[in-house]
């Protein structure tokens, strides 16, 4: 994180790195990652990552396909397998190296279940079942105690939100792609998690849906104090997120806000400044190869 | 170090057990068809059978108290792997496993949904085949549901654990041959077991359809519950959980 912001260099930082874990949950970033490294089969597909993402803002997760976003959140969820480093989500261990040395592995913190909450790639609902009975099984499963009214309540919260209140009782199988996506969406909102995990959750909408999502985004970081970390390959998108993270063949490019990003690489756009890195980055990786 | 292992895996927890299985039998109410077939299917069987051995009725009793065991292991093993590939390719399972969901609660609910379809459908062919077919049955019938149940709860079990080596449904349903199949050959119902070859006997001592034929066919033969039938009720139960438990093992909640 810290190789491109504007803080201060790493050792020492004020914000005090050495502190983690001993204060309030609460005081720590959403995601903190150290040295976090994934490998999938052979293949090492995060290698080494530093970053943090701060609480309360939307964070986007940028990059060309196939560069390790998914994994990237999918790690952070704790649904990864094969994660190593450091990997703190919402002040509390995410990832087996977090835990304490020696000790078995976690799968994930527990807690964090109810705290996170994760829409996939592809809209991972049951097709089967109206949305409404979609939305009602895993508001059960995540808060199985709660009384039938306020789940029900909740239920036509986060229908409204996604606006399907009017498709409640459609089967989500006959429904569009981006309804679909949407009733994906609508379930992760369920129990007002903290930090919300979406991967691409706008692939497929039209500009009016998709102006209408970024909408809801900011208000659910304004009026409900949630983290988002979202995200995309398209770079239209990245302006309305308050930082960015630029990914490419699973190492993080740049942290950054946007304006930083296009005032640092004399860019226009977020688009030409993470061509501008890329080509930096290749670069850098030739002359690294020549010098061998 | 009680931090280390997370509380609410594995625990089971009755509502969300429950939420599950109204969950799952909620789309099957989707998909009247599926229900329709399951249920349908083994009543005609029996019917077929009755009248393929119209001159022999000894022969119905044997097969069809055979068979009243095997329907519901099989339809439910179909059932089963199919519904949780298609919960694992659908992202579904990740979602619920990244929510505080048990592994215990998912097959829980799955068992239980399954388990309330194997006793309609048995409840059905046992029916069917006592009182209007003339399957001759010396104990109870209650004892024929109750060996229905539990095959259905190893087929659910067994499709389960399968599903988990499918990577498509092509695959899960040619599981079906592979894993039924044998033990239909060697259960008892085409030869007695102690007519096979004694390696295939000793094979079949070890498959768990035997036990679930045997117990059927005591019912059929004696007004009391035999020794042998206890043992068959507990051999095939314990199979059930045993590949339950397995199956338990094949749901992660940390996936490459």
């Amino acid at each position: 994180m810290m190789n491109y912001s504007s803080g201060p260099p790493r050792p020492g930082t004020p914000h005090g790195d050495e502190g983690r874990g001993r204060g309030r949950d609460d005081a720590a970033p959403a995601v903190r990652a150290r040295d976090l490294t994934v490998v999938r089969g052979s293949r090492t597909v995060l290698r080494g990552l530093d970053f943090t993402v701060p609480r309360g803002q939307v964070t986007g997760l940028l990059g060309p396909s196939g560069c390790g976003k998914s994994t990237l959140m999918r790690a952070i969820v704790g649904t990864q397998a094969k994660v190593t480093g450091t990997l703190d989500v919402l002040g509390l261990p995410q990832a087996p190296g977090s835990a304490r040395a020696g000790g078995t592995p976690i799968a994930g913190h527990p807690t964090l279940r109810t705290r996170i909450g994760y829409v996939t790639q592809a809209p991972s609902v049951y097709d089967d079942l109206t949305v409404r009975q979609n939305l009602d099984y895993f508001a059960a499963i995540l808060h199985p105690g709660r009384a039938a009214a306020d789940r029900r309540h909740e239920v036509e919260r986060v229908l409204a939100d996604v606006d399907l209140t009017s498709h409640a009782d459609a089967l989500a199988g006959n429904l569009s792609g981006g309804q679909r996506s949407r009733v994906s969406l609508a379930v992760a909102l369920l129990g007002t998690p903290e930090l919300l995990v979406l991967d691409e959750p706008t692939v497929g909408l039209d500009p009016v849906l998709r102006r209408d999502l970024w909408q809801l985004f900011h208000t659910l970081v304004a009026e409900r104090g949630a983290t988002l970390l979202i995200s995309s390959h398209v770079m239209d998108e990245a302006e309305r997120c308050h930082r960015l993270l630029l990914m490419r063949e699973g190492e993080i490019l740049a942290d950054d806000t946007p304006d930083a990003l296009r005032t640092r690489t004399g860019s226009e756009t977020v688009e030409a400044a993470f061509l501008h890195l890329v080509d930096a980055a290749i670069a850098a990786g030739r002359t690294k190869e020549t010098t061998r | 170090m009680s931090t280390t292992r997370p509380a609410p895996t594995g625990a089971l927890n009755l509502s969300r057990t429950t939420a599950t299985a109204a969950r799952v039998l909620r789309q099957l109410r989707h998909d009247p068809r599926t229900v329709a077939l399951m249920l349908l299917v083994p009543c005609l069987m029996l019917l077929l059978l009755r009248y393929v051995f119209d001159g022999s009725p000894r022969t119905f009793d044997t097969i069809g108290a055979s068979l009243l065991g095997i329907f519901p292991l099989i339809t439910m093993f179909l059932v089963t792997s199919i519904a949780t590939l298609r919960e694992r390719t659908s992202g579904t399972l990740e979602r619920l496993l990244a929510m505080p969901l048990g592994k215990g609660d998912l097959i829980a609910g799955y068992a239980l949904a399954f388990g309330t379809l194997a006793i309609i459908q048995s409840a059905l062919a046992t029916g069917l085949a006592v009182w209007f077919l003339g399957l001759d049955v010396t104990g109870s019938p209650w004892l024929l549901l109750l060996v229905a149940l539990l095959d259905a709860l190893l087929g659910t079990a067994l499709g389960l654990f399968v599903s988990a080596f499918a990577a498509s449904e092509f695959q899960a349903v040619q599981f079906m041959p592979a894993v039924i199949f044998p033990q239909l050959l060697l259960c008892g119902l085409f030869t007695p077991r102690d007519a096979m070859h004694p390696v295939l006997e000793a094979v079949s001592d070890v498959l768990p359809m035997s036990y679930a034929v045997d117990g059927m066919n005591e019912v059929l033969k004696h007004t009391d519950m035999t020794a042998a039938f206890v043992r068959d009720v507990l051999v095939v139960a314990g199979c059930a959980l045993l590949v339950l438990g397995l199956g338990a093992a094949t749901l992660r909640r940390r996936t490459a």
